[in-house]
């Protein structure tokens, strides 16, 4: 039951950790100087360190603030401060914390009648202001301090880098540090006057009920970090005023000495005893402070860069967080007693109902009263738990899960490599496939076009051929009919006769175009294998040329006579001259040579 | 985490580096047109392989340093604006390379009248970039003197302007025996040994907004 009403507190923790890491790793994060996840391992780890070594100062003074002294109200305080805080981040409005949970705390008083511990409510508001006056002395010291050491040092600027870098990751481990004392006792202080009195021996060392709240209050915050605090560093980044790296390192540290100071028993103790005063140990805003921070440096340099705006909105968002917190967390109680009969407190007051004081006092088998029974009765005894063994069983069989779930997952990632490499190899040799399949189809549609080119090439050429055959034969005609005409007696020679002679010229008279379209088919068709018959046989004349073109597409020697206007027995004549130049074999074909050139 | 520290010595140590290549680059630069002027060929050709030898080396350093600058995010904040200064730097190095190449593949003729000006031309322009290296050198450890180097830059580059003008005045009006061709060849000339000195002053303008901004 305890662990349920610590959830609120634990919210609270996430919502602290979401925000609030942003303090410490923000500007190194969001200037890419460090990795998130090196932010947040570092952050989670500190936080949990110094909430559960150095968490306690803190608490104390809240506890004195009101001792919230039911479970049922320090789970609705915690809750009323979260929700606030949660709000007022959903807002965009700058909130804090430690002034939340004060201001749930005080709203618990008025709501319990409990008198409000003016000597703490003073001794943390005044914190709240000398938090962010004394964070802006820190770093305007710790500046001029860095200032005269890179002037007297003279370090190369990359070398710096370096130096910086890491400077950011102890500064942050610190700075987390910090955070974790310091504001652990916002998490969890409400729940301390109910902490089971118990204690865990871990073997090597032992956690009192305490030491349990704080670990898992710091738990808490970690969660935050590596949940939702990324989102964060990256937005707010350096909303108030643009830092380099050697500012944002000073700003931090400045912000982490404030909270270490304001959470530091031996420090305080250390002040008392050389005679000053004591230091009072409050949770300081870990906002609050490195704003102070911020503006300090940004008074140093002339306080031209310092975002005023941003500035007012920041104390509004202080006087308003207490404030609302204070009303959530009256109306939260009023709402938790009366409506869920939850005891929120010890005493009577006139908010809550009569019937459930008496109830919680007198009604002895109600399951809350044996549940507070029982802890007050748990409380009074210390309960040691020795968790040693049960704790190293768990560590090595976890190794062991672990150890397991290495191979399984090296075994699988290898098994995924080779089938991934499988797979590439498979689709490069598919992609391939498909790219030689595409340039040959494009060759062959090539080929195909550029033989359909020839053909349709070829035919027209023997069309023309043709049509000078079929030409010539009238010609022939019409020399054989003038003989005839010559042949009749004079007189005797009619119109008819010459009409049908004039008709037979007409038709003649387009031949001499046809024959030079011929000719430059020939040309364009044969255009290789004019090149090749000209690099073997440079002795060819024109017509001896033409002859060969001719042969090559099996034109008879009679229709080639018809083409060239001579008669066959020439045709042969010239053939054989061919043959001679052309040193070719009576055992060889002309035409077959001419056609495979 | 001690690979911070690792990488970022090396790289101050390649940056140190890049740097003497351009020093040594610019005055094989001088010595070979100084050199040429004398005629003496011989010296000529052996300070123009080495500038050509300065000028790669110089290249690969400046890329290595851009790689280790965005493998290990190297001050997230300025590492453009230190690579750009970088490139600049690398600029001057071309441009004298490439100077002394047109010397020699186009061999311009140097009248008498003009060879000591152009010798003057020569050191005046080389001692913009002999003043510009150690600011860009200081700015990496004292980035606040840098201002002080600068103006010697600045100086040097205003007295080049002047004596370049002088020199192509001279060309055009004095000279009256040189045909039009062999005058805009020389103007040619007496441009590119000038833009030496117009590299290093943007090198100049490039330090001091830089240490505006790292100031800042």
């Amino acid at each position: 039951m305890f662990l349920f009403f610590l959830t609120s507190g634990l919210f609270l923790g996430w919502t602290l950790g979401a925000n609030d890491a942003s303090n410490v790793f923000g500007s190194a994060v969001g200037s890419k100087m460090i990795r998130f996840k090196q932010a947040a391992i570092i952050a989670s780890i500190f936080v949990v360190l110094g909430a559960v070594i150095q968490g306690y100062g803190g608490s104390e003074t809240l506890g004195k603030l009101g001792s919230v002294d039911a479970l049922g109200g320090a789970f609705t305080v915690a809750l009323a401060a979260g929700v606030s805080v949660f709000w007022m981040t959903k807002l965009k409005l700058p909130v804090s914390t430690s002034q939340a949970i004060v201001g749930a705390i005080i709203g618990w008083n008025f709501f319990t009648e409990n008198p409000t511990d003016l000597n703490s409510l003073t001794k943390i508001v005044t914190t709240w202001i000398s938090g962010p006056i004394l964070g802006g002395i820190f770093a305007i010291l710790l500046f001029l301090l860095l200032q005269y050491i890179l002037k007297k040092s003279k370090i190369h600027i990359i070398k710096l880098d370096g130096y910086i870098k890491f400077g950011l990751l102890v500064v942050g481990a610190f700075g987390s540090y910090s955070l974790g004392a310091n504001n652990i006792a916002n998490v969890v202080g409400v729940f301390v006057p109910s902490v089971p009195n118990i204690i865990l021996d871990f073997g090597f060392f032992t956690l009192n009920g305490m030491q349990l709240l704080f670990l898992a209050g710091g738990l808490s915050i970690s969660l935050g970090i590596i949940t939702y605090s990324q989102r964060v560093m990256m937005t707010v980044g350096n909303s108030l005023m643009k830092l380099n790296a050697e500012t944002a390192i000073v700003v931090v540290l400045a912000h982490s000495l404030v909270l270490f100071v304001f959470s530091s028993q031996s420090l305080s103790d250390l002040f008392v005893r050389i005679g000053l005063p004591e230091i009072p140990l409050v949770p300081v805003s870990s906002s609050q402070a490195i704003v102070g921070a911020i503006l300090g440096i940004g008074l140093l340099k002339g306080g031209k860069n310092i975002q005023i705006n941003v500035i007012g909105k920041i104390a509004f968002g202080w006087v308003v967080t207490p404030i609302i917190a204070g009303l959530i967390a009256f109306f939260a109680l009023f709402f938790m007693s009366n409506v869920f009969n939850l005891k929120v407190s010890e005493n009577t007051s006139k908010f809550i109902k009569n019937d459930i004081t008496i109830r919680h006092n007198n009604i002895t088998d109600t399951t809350e009263t044996k549940i507070i029974d029982n802890f007050d009765v748990v409380s009074n005894e210390v309960t040691k738990v020795n968790i040693y063994k049960p704790l190293v069983i768990i560590i090595i069989v976890l190794l062991l899960v672990l150890i397991l779930y290495q191979l399984y997952v090296i075994n699988n990632l290898k098994d995924k490599d080779k089938l991934e490499e499988y797979q590439e190899s498979i689709e490069r040799y598919n992609i391939q496939q498909k790219l030689l399949e595409n340039e040959l189809k494009i060759t062959t549609d090539a080929n195909s076009k550029l033989e359909k080119e020839i053909e349709d090439k070829e035919i027209e050429q023997k069309k023309i051929a043709l049509s000078i055959i079929r030409k010539n034969e009238i010609l022939s005609k019409l020399k054989a009919e003038i003989e005839n005409l010559k042949l009749k007696p004079e007189g005797k020679l009619k119109f008819s006769d010459l009409n049908s002679l004039k008709m037979l010229i007409l038709e003649n008279l387009n031949v001499e175009k046809e024959r030079k379209s011929f000719n430059k088919y020939i040309k364009e068709l044969d255009h290789a294998f004019y090149q090749n018959l000209i690099k073997k046989y440079p002795d060819l004349t024109d017509n001896e040329k033409k002859l060969c073109s001719l042969l090559r597409l099996k034109l008879t020697s009679k229709e080639i006579a018809s083409i060239l206007n001579i008669t066959p027995k020439s045709v042969e004549v010239n053939r054989y001259r061919l043959r001679k130049k052309m040193n070719i074999n009576k055992s060889e074909k002309l035409s077959k040579i001419i056609r495979n050139l | 985490m001690i690979n911070i520290f690792k990488t970022s010595k090396s790289v101050a140590l390649s940056i140190d580096d890049f740097f003497d290549k351009i020093d040594l680059g610019i005055l094989n630069f001088k010595k070979g047109i100084n050199s040429y002027i004398k005629g003496n060929s011989e010296e000529f050709d052996l300070n123009l392989k080495t500038l050509n030898f300065l000028e790669k080396d110089a290249d690969s350093i400046k890329r290595k340093i851009e790689n280790e600058f965005y493998l290990h995010s190297l001050m997230p904040n300025y590492a453009s604006d230190i690579l750009n200064l970088l490139e600049s730097v690398d600029d001057i190095i071309d441009r004298a390379k490439d100077v002394i190449n047109q010397f020699d593949v186009e061999k311009p003729h140097l009248p008498e009248e003009i060879i000591n000006d152009y010798l003057e031309l020569v050191t005046l322009s080389v001692k913009s970039v002999e003043n510009v290296i150690p600011a860009a050198r200081i700015f990496f450890t004292s980035p606040d003197q840098v201002k002080d180097k600068i103006q010697k830059v600045l100086f040097y580059h205003r007295e080049t302007d002047v004596l370049s003008n002088n020199i192509k005045r001279k060309i055009f009006q004095e000279l009256e025996t040189l045909k039009l061709s062999e005058k805009i060849h020389l103007r040619y000339f007496t441009f590119h040994i000038e833009q030496i000195s117009d590299a290093s002053k943007i090198v100049a303008q490039k330090l001091s907004s830089l240490v505006i901004k790292i100031k800042m």
